[in-house]
């Protein structure tokens, strides 16, 4: 399988001269193409920085990082941006769209910067809509949708940049069980069926149980990770 | 495209805001518009009324009559000088004249007056001098006749057809002596001119003066008012130093003074109502940056180039600005245009000035097409001159920051 993500020996660290943070100390994190992972911790653990961090929107202190073979931590902060629209799709905990427009505008918004032409972008606001399942609420502000039905719009749109990934910083923490879970199944589909890679973080234990993989991080360490835990049983097999 | 339509969405956001926006700066647009049209049209007003009044724009002298106005610094006419005047691309024309002081008697009653030899038809071109006849008619070229101001008629008891007795002391001190019809009657604003003035065609007073081809002044008509100075000098070097050339603006220094403090105050209030668009407008920035910093963080972190950002806030402010100056501008129009047909009238110390030179105290404004499009120019800089605090903001962003609740 391709690697997407290859992180190296990142490390960041806030108040260097006073009091020095490690919000990511010493990670090394690989993902490959259609995982569904679930960076878990508790607040404070440095989740955030490390999805920052691989998102681009953040540079490390130490270590490289590695997206399709394009080590981000050289680009200029411009190159970023460009590289973030092409390379990235974002899903923040909320706010992710803009009032004035519409969902259906929100989502074309990203392939208009993209310069993608009016027939591609209809076909893809279409197809991204009726996976969503919110055919009906094209032409409504984000005002109007209920939260849910906003993250499910904010996936749509960092879908349709056709990224190499989704970063997720707790897309259901401000959302009630029903709307999370079925936020959750929008994403399990999108990555049983396209192939879509999701990396995304949460305190929600139901989130933690869809994940097919699991890295924990505390003190900006990782502790655990699902992934090496089963990479070990097999290997262990393999020895029998 | 797609950006103009969104920054269009974006100007509507805050619906409210961007309403007070706009009208702060519809209100400063038509104020300052106002104030510079008032300036200008007083300014065009008030030389015009100088120029018609009686120096002109400019005028030629023998060297130091203007400080001893007495006959003996008179100087030889001559077709030669006047050439010399008349090269000069800026000078539209000239007249000459021959003014001193003599006794104007009735016979009961006997006054001071001022005489002014006049050429009566370039005199007409160049200060208006048919205008001013209230009675009887205006002078031909060798008519043996004078026009009387009519506060000197009143005193005199004289009117139209009447005749008048000149005694005076002559060129090189001959007495001069005359008796002349009254062919008109003139009105001056100038209490001064008014109760004082009174005019001959100019072969006729030198003759009375006994100067013969002399003159005390040639007055000079300028088709380019903005080039005074610059043909004032011109013309004082080709005559020589024999010569005295000197501006309205020197002649009659007070009324320059009075232009200049009112133009002042009048850029006192532009500079005040800049200012205040400026807050308004910073104002308004401040708290646009503050609402929207979040999203703007996030559309940097979802890959919009900051130079995207930047065009789309410059739209925005574009939009408002512009739409606040052509509203303003508009209402203008019409505006500047009433008060310029129904000039303001003004009272206080300027209005006694002004009486005491002789001009109407009122105030048109000027429908000069270039104080609406300069305002309104003024006002677009100063929006684009505030909206480099959100680019600056924006070149600053970091995502990150900008993201944190
Ligand atoms: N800008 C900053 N300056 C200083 N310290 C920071 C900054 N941002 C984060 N930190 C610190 O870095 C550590 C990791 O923070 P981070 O936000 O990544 O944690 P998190 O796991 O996302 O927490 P939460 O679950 O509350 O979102 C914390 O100790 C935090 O206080
Ligand atoms: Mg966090």
């Amino acid at each position: 399988m391709d690697t997407v993500i290859d992180a190296h020996n990142i490390s960041k660290v806030y108040n260097p001269e006073t009091i020095p943070v490690y919000a990511v100390n010493n990670v090394h994190l690989h993902l490959k193409k259609g995982e569904f992972t679930a960076l878990v911790g508790p607040s404070g653990s440095g989740k955030t920085t490390l999805l920052n961090l691989i998102g681009g929107l953040d540079k490390p202190d130490e270590g490289n990082i590695l997206i399709n073979g394009i080590d981000i931590t050289k680009l200029s902060a411009n190159d970023l941006i460009d590289f973030r629209l092409h390379n990235i799709g974002f899903v923040f905990q909320s706010f992710n769209l803009i009032p004035v427009l519409t969902a259906k505008e929100n989502v074309e918004f990203i392939m208009q910067l993209q310069r993608i032409n009016k027939k591609q972008r209809d076909e893809r606001i279409k197809q991204l809509f009726k996976e969503i399942d919110l055919e009906d609420k094209l032409n409504e502000r984000p005002s109007k949708l209920s939260g849910g039905q906003q993250q499910r719009v904010a996936v749509a749109r960092a879908l349709a940049s056709k990224p190499k990934f989704i970063l997720a910083d707790e897309p259901t923490a401000n959302l009630d069980s029903k709307s999370a879970s079925n936020l959750l199944d929008i994403m399990d589909k999108l990555n049983r069926e396209e192939n879509i890679t999701f990396l995304f973080s949460t305190h929600d234990q139901r989130v933690i149980d869809r994940a097919r993989r699991v890295i924990t991080l505390v003190d900006g360490r990782i502790v655990s990770d699902t992934a090496e835990v089963s990479t070990k049983h097999e290997d262990a097999d393999m020895k029998h | 495209m797609w950006m103009i339509q969104m920054a269009w969405k974006n100007m509507w956001r805050n619906r409210s805001r961007t309403i007070i926006t706009m009208s702060a700066i519809f209100f400063a647009v038509i104020l300052s518009i106002l104030a510079s049209s008032l300036q200008d049209g007083i300014f065009k007003n008030l030389v015009k009324n100088v120029v018609s009044f009686y120096t002109g724009y400019v005028q030629v002298h023998k060297q130091g009559y203007w400080n001893e106005q007495i006959l003996d610094n008179s100087f030889q006419s001559s077709v030669y000088s006047e050439k010399k005047i008349l090269v000069n691309k800026y000078v539209a024309g000239l007249t000459a004249r021959l003014e001193s002081f003599a006794l104007a008697s009735s016979g009961e009653i006997t006054k001071g007056c001022l005489v002014v030899g006049i050429d009566p038809e370039k005199e007409n071109i160049i200060t208006l001098l048919k205008d001013k006849v209230v009675k009887g008619s205006y002078l031909k070229d060798n008519d043996r006749a004078v026009l009387l101001s009519e506060g000197l008629a009143e005193r005199l008891k004289l009117g139209v057809n009447d005749t008048l007795i000149l005694i005076g002391q002559g060129y090189h001190g001959a007495t001069a002596a005359g008796k002349y019809l009254i062919k008109g009657i003139l009105k001056f604003g100038s209490p001064d001119l008014n109760e004082k003035a009174l005019f001959m065609p100019l072969p006729i007073a030198q003759d009375f003066y006994g100067a013969y081809g002399r003159v005390t002044s040639y007055v000079l008509a300028l088709n380019n008012s903005g080039e005074m100075q610059s043909t004032a000098t011109d013309v004082g070097k080709a005559l020589g130093s024999s010569f005295e050339v000197m501006t309205w603006e020197q002649m009659i220094p007070d009324i320059k003074q009075h232009i200049e403090s009112d133009s002042n105050s009048m850029k006192n209030i532009q500079g005040i109502l800049y200012m205040l668009i400026c807050f308004g407008i910073f104002g308004t920035l401040l708290m646009m940056m503050v609402e929207r910093k979040f999203e703007m963080g996030m559309l940097v972190a979802i890959g919009m180039k900051k130079k995207w950002l930047i065009i789309l806030l410059l739209f925005e402010s574009v939009f408002t600005v512009l739409a606040g100056c052509i509203f303003g501008i508009i209402v203008c129009i019409p505006l500047v245009y009433y008060l310029n047909r129904n000039p303001l009238k003004m009272g206080g110390e300027t209005s006694k000035a002004y009486e005491e030179f002789g001009f109407e105290p009122i105030f048109p404004t000027s429908i000069d097409a270039a104080n609406f499009i300069n305002q309104g120019l003024i006002v677009l800089v100063i929006g684009l001159l505030l909206s480099l605090y959100p680019i600056y903001k924006i070149l600053r962003l970091d995502p990150v920051k900008a993201m944190k609740r």
